[in-house]
């Protein structure tokens, strides 16, 4: 019962199904707004700025940044669901104790909320996704690995949500992963430039702890059809550290939540 | 078969014992009430019998199941209304049935009728559709019952129902009870009001620091401890010696301000000889209830 690999059976789904359910009623709120952002992010620096950069290692700019954007979207996505939203259900509405009441259990609840932030990941990286590729700044074929490679990696940062979660005395704290990794993540991790082109210092810590220079480089490489062995090595650690991430959040959450 | 069995169950918080080796059954179709005061050890002890805590010590089957191997077998026969209303607001009222229904593996097919059935039941049909947040408060309790329900529990488990509900919503739950009861439910129930425990316990165990400090029906116990009929008499004079001297002689009694209650069962004859040797302001006799039982074993002093 106490072992490190949790007791997971298919009753986690439902819990999945509750927050799908949630969101299907706020569909427009959801998901059609945040269809903006990705809009105005390529008219401002795509068009914007690129006007002055013209072009990244022989990319339009535009260009350069559609992948970005995409795993900047699965990292918040995945790590706002697992943070705010599951410690309001946690917290606040008292969802998860109303749950481990029925023969669904702590382990279950927790993989269920990560799942379904990795489900959030995967539907908004496909909505911005969807919205570069009509500014004709990607093939649109490769949508279905997009959303795939949106679930694994939402995986990844709705775990580590989910442990931040599981350690937060109080909402407020959250500023502290927010402003230490998460922000620091969004700018350093070769979203809106390369990463070579920082100290040598910080590229050897961007590649590794920041998970997200790894999801742009596989994006990255697949939206401009640029595919070479380095992706693999990117997959691997984002498998292998995601891994370890969810059976933590579960472990830490199993400690917070049984008393 | 008992439908729960508790041997030296302990349950500890650090180094605070909140369930200190209590012991005890609970038959089937039986109505057991947990009653105490505020940080008793109730709920703590309820919520190992529901599985959501575990335990420090001692030993605890439902069902014949033990807890600590057959959590999700016993939670899948159990029905739980917490202290908390922890009804899912995100949800409208049916979809909070459903979604719970599922929880428990029941499709939404399956869970439909019996939903409107419980509804029903609730006496919340009209609300079906509504948000939960549009409820009053005795309606959302009564959601959280429903719920409780949807899986057709064999043992209800309801901590402290009816805190905060007028009259009229907690006679329904109470008739609900006992309905249940009829229907073969066994029911555990927490309470802190004496009325409450009279109303639906076959039995009632009483709790103080962790532990059981009496167990009976509720006439059994009343008759224990209180007597049959409790005299309360308010003198001009608290101090006055004939007064203290009859009270000293007689056992039983506790003073509320200017008044004194006392446990005339071990007397009968006092409040004549009271009215013979000392004024008194007004007297009067009524019916001995649960609650001065319990006042009796707890005492008086607010315990948080």
């Amino acid at each position: 019962m106490d072992g490190f690999f949790p007791e997971l059976s298919l009753r986690l789904w439902t819990v999945w199904r509750r927050n799908f359910s949630v969101f299907r009623r706020l569909f427009l709120v959801n998901f059609i707004l945040p269809m903006l952002e990705p809009v105005f992010y390529l008219v401002a620096l795509g068009y914007g700025l690129g006007m002055f950069i013209k072009q990244i290692n022989g990319i339009p700019y535009s260009r350069f940044i559609g992948p970005g954007l995409v795993s900047v979207s699965m990292m918040y996505a995945a790590y706002f669901e697992c943070t705010f939203a599951s410690f309001v259900r946690m917290i606040f509405q008292r969802t998860f104790d109303a749950i481990v009441a029925t023969p669904v259990n702590v382990e279950e609840v927790v993989a269920g909320e990560i799942f379904w932030g990795a489900t959030r990941s995967a539907l908004n990286a496909s909505l911005v996704f969807v919205v570069v590729s009509l500014f004709r700044l990607t093939p649109i074929w490769w949508l279905p690995a997009i959303a795939a490679i949106g679930f694994i990696c939402g995986i990844l940062f709705g775990s580590l949500g989910m442990i931040a979660t599981s350690l937060v005395p109080s909402i407020d704290f959250f500023n502290y992963p927010i402003y230490l990794f998460i922000t620091p993540m969004f700018l350093l991790s070769g979203t809106f430039f390369p990463i070579s082109a920082l100290p040598r210092a910080v590229q050897v810590i961007s590649y590794a702890i920041l998970p997200l220079s790894h999801v742009v480089r596989i994006c990255r490489g697949l939206m401009l059809n640029d595919i070479k062995p380095n992706l693999l090595l990117s997959a691997a650690w984002i498998l292998v550290v995601g891994a370890v991430a969810f059976f933590t959040a579960i472990r830490l959450m199993k400690r917070r939540l049984i008393k | 078969m008992p439908i729960v069995v508790a041997r030296e169950l302990t349950k500890r918080f650090d180094k605070l014992a909140a369930v200190d080796h209590v012991s005890f059954e609970i038959q089937p179709g039986e109505v057991v009430g947990f009653l105490g005061p505020n940080g008793a050890g109730k709920t703590t002890t309820v919520r190992m019998i529901t599985c959501t805590s575990p335990l420090t010590e001692g030993s605890l089957t439902v069902f014949g199941l033990k807890v600590t191997a057959h959590p999700r077998e016993i939670k899948a026969q159990i029905g739980v209304v917490p202290q908390d209303n922890n009804y899912d607001p995100d949800l409208s009222v049916i979809e909070n049935l459903v979604t719970y229904g599922r929880y428990y593996g029941f499709s939404p097919k399956q869970t439909a009728p019996r939903a409107r059935e419980l509804l029903e039941f609730m006496q919340l049909t009209e609300k079906a559709d509504h948000n939960v947040e549009e409820l009053s408060g005795g309606m959302k309790r009564r959601l959280i019952m429903a719920r409780g329900l949807i899986n057709q529990p064999r043992l209800l488990v309801l901590d402290e129902p009816t805190t905060g509900l007028d009259p009229q919503a907690r006679r329904l739950i109470w008739q609900r009870i006992r309905e249940l009861k009829h229907s073969g439910v066994t029911v555990i129930i927490t309470t802190h009001y004496m009325d409450e425990a009279e109303q639906v316990c076959d039995r009632v165990l009483v709790m103080d620091n962790g532990r059981f400090i009496a167990e009976g029906t509720p006439d059994g116990l009343i008759a224990q401890y209180a007597g049959s009929e409790v005299l309360e008499v308010a003198p001009e004079n608290p101090n006055d010696s004939n007064l203290q001297k009859e009270l000293a002689a007689c056992g039983h009694f506790q003073q509320l301000g200017d008044k004194f209650e006392i446990f005339s069962g071990d007397c009968p004859d006092l409040l004549n000889t009271l009215r013979a040797k000392v004024a008194l302001r007004s007297y009067g006799v009524r019916r001995a209830t649960l609650e001065d039982v319990f006042i009796r074993l707890t005492g008086k002093e607010l315990r948080d």
